[in-house]
């Protein structure tokens, strides 16, 4: 039976024409389940160049580096009272680019630390990321962008910075003091993953500033 | 060889009267007395270079129809009013094929590797003919840009330009605008010198202070924890491929709807009164407009 002379369509109106090709009983018009297909495979068509193109840019997000240790001198060039600037390459393949400067000292028993650890304190400073330098004669670190000022040990005593200065992980081989991946404090001097500057640690801020998987875990002790 | 022949017909010039071919001109009574004047090789070839250009647009003309679209455009109507203010948008548009054209061929000297990005820029400064003119109208047009830009918006917002139905122009105009601080943004570390890194590493770290999203934004901008091998190359490829496609697209959308809108009078202009005009105390809605009877 046609739908033409259903008695739904008003008298004096003319019922709409039914679409070309149409059958008794199909759920939908062929043009219109053309056009879904036509539609789904352009999409799937699009996804399959789209998404591996997208998760190529943002791969670098979700890998860690290998752990590398470099040697910047034997134990006895290192005193427990003043750092000694050494700089070893942290990023490599890039030339000078990839070099970075830390200040390294001996664990002072008057600052309650062990004497048996070294301490490497990173000149990255921790407002936006310029180089800071330990000024011997204040015994600060000064940074030279914004004026922020940091402690013998590295926390904050003035200026923009957030946090203290990030350090990095310290070991002795052979005599040799090694230094390893970046990480960073608390306030309290708390290690815990790297994070950028500019960016707080401890409390709330360990969720509102996550850590990167791109990071190293703190060192344990 | 008859070049009339690959000219469409309604497009070749009518024949002057006394000339062409003679199918509809009456011919001379006698043709073997009085033989019709036959103009020289010369004349003939120097009129046809003469109509060679209007030739060569009417062939394209014909297949694009795009003489109607272009007499559209550059024949439309503008308000009263319209001054020098309104040229700051083509200004803009002008700043950004500069850095365009200019860019291009710094490319072809650039080399975007950490170790030989400040080697290749030092090479184009000093060795290149004309490479620090060239390097330059890159590097002051970029400011350059930023400030017409700016100034356009200005224009925009003090004109109400931005009201009802310019509404998505205005947006499209403050994608352009961070667009374009991207741009200057990324084009910043390309020379790889002191001035480049720090600042760089500065706005990478800016980027990151955003809560939750901040730290992988700037793992994404650097491809890793550090600036490293891959991030000069990453900042090379958003400044001169991905951005400058969205900003030549959204070039093309801005311009099409201030073609298809038209530009706004200045504020200062008044409409003009229209020719008929019945008394206000005449009107249904009476003179307060708020369907009251008029006052007797």
């Amino acid at each position: 039976m046609d739908k033409r002379n259903e008695p739904e369509a008003a008298a004096g109106e003319r019922p709409k024409p039914l679409p070309r090709g149409y059958f008794e009983g199909e759920s939908m018009t062929r043009r219109h389940a053309f056009t879904i297909a036509a539609q789904g495979i352009g999409g799937l068509a699009g996804a399959a160049i789209v998404l591996p193109a997208v998760g190529f840019a943002i791969a670098p997000i979700f890998e860690r580096g290998k752990e590398r240790w470099e040697a910047v001198g034997p134990l006895d060039d290192f005193v427990e009272d003043t750092y000694r600037q050494v700089v070893f390459t942290e990023t490599q393949g890039i030339g000078d680019a990839g070099k970075t400067t830390a200040y390294v000292r001996k664990g002072s028993k008057q600052l309650g630390e062990d004497p048996r650890e070294i301490i490497a304190v990173s000149n990255r400073c921790a407002h936006l990321g310029c180089p800071v330098r330990f000024v011997e004669a204040a015994g600060n670190f000064i940074c030279p962008c914004h004026g922020g000022v940091y402690d013998f040990v590295g926390k904050v005593i003035g200026g923009p910075p957030v946090r203290p200065l990030d350090r990095f992980q310290t070991r002795i081989r052979n005599g040799q003091v090694e230094l390893g991946p970046r990480y960073s404090v608390t306030s309290q001097l708390e290690p815990v993953r790297a994070r950028d500057p500019g960016e707080f640690t401890g409390g709330i801020w360990e969720y509102l500033y996550p850590p990167r998987p791109s990071t190293f875990p703190p060192p344990s002790g | 060889m008859k070049l009339d022949s690959l000219i469409p017909a309604p497009l070749r010039k009518p024949a002057k009267p006394g000339e062409g071919n003679g199918s509809k001109n009456a011919a001379p009574a006698d043709l073997k007395t009085s033989p019709p004047e036959r103009p020289s090789d010369t004349e003939r070839l120097t009129d046809k270079a003469k109509d060679a250009p209007a030739d060569v647009l009417a062939w394209v003309d014909q297949r694009t129809a795009a003489s109607g679209f272009l007499t559209g455009m550059l024949y439309r109507k503008v308000p009263k009013g319209t001054n020098w203010f309104y040229t700051l948008g083509s200004a803009a548009l002008f700043a950004f094929i500069v850095q365009a054209v200019t860019g291009v061929f710094l490319a072809m000297f650039y080399t975007p590797s950490p170790t030989e990005a400040y080697a290749s820029i030092s090479h184009i400064n000093n060795d290149v003919f004309l490479g620090q003119f060239v390097h330059g109208m890159h590097k002051w047009g970029s400011s350059l840009m930023v400030i017409l830009i700016f100034l356009h918006m200005g224009r925009t917002f003090f004109f109400g330009a931005y009201k009802y139905p310019r509404e998505l122009n205005w947006v499209i105009g403050v994608v352009l605008l961070i667009l374009t601080m991207t741009m200057a943004f990324t084009g910043y570390l390309l020379p790889f010198d002191q001035r480049s890194f720090w600042a760089s590493v500065v706005g990478i770290n800016i980027n990151g202070t955003g809560p939750v999203v901040g730290p992988y934004l700037s793992d994404f901008l650097r491809a890793g924890p550090e600036l490293g091998a891959t991030t000069l190359s990453r900042f090379y490829a958003i400044h001169m491929l991905l951005l400058p496609g969205a900003i030549i697209a959204l070039i093309g959308a801005h311009l099409y709807l201030v073609v298809k809108l038209g530009t706004t009078a200045p504020p200062w202009v008044r409409a003009e009164k229209p020719k008929i005009a019945a008394p206000v105390s005449q009107l249904d809605a009476g003179a307060e407009g708020n369907g009251a009877p008029p006052p007797r």
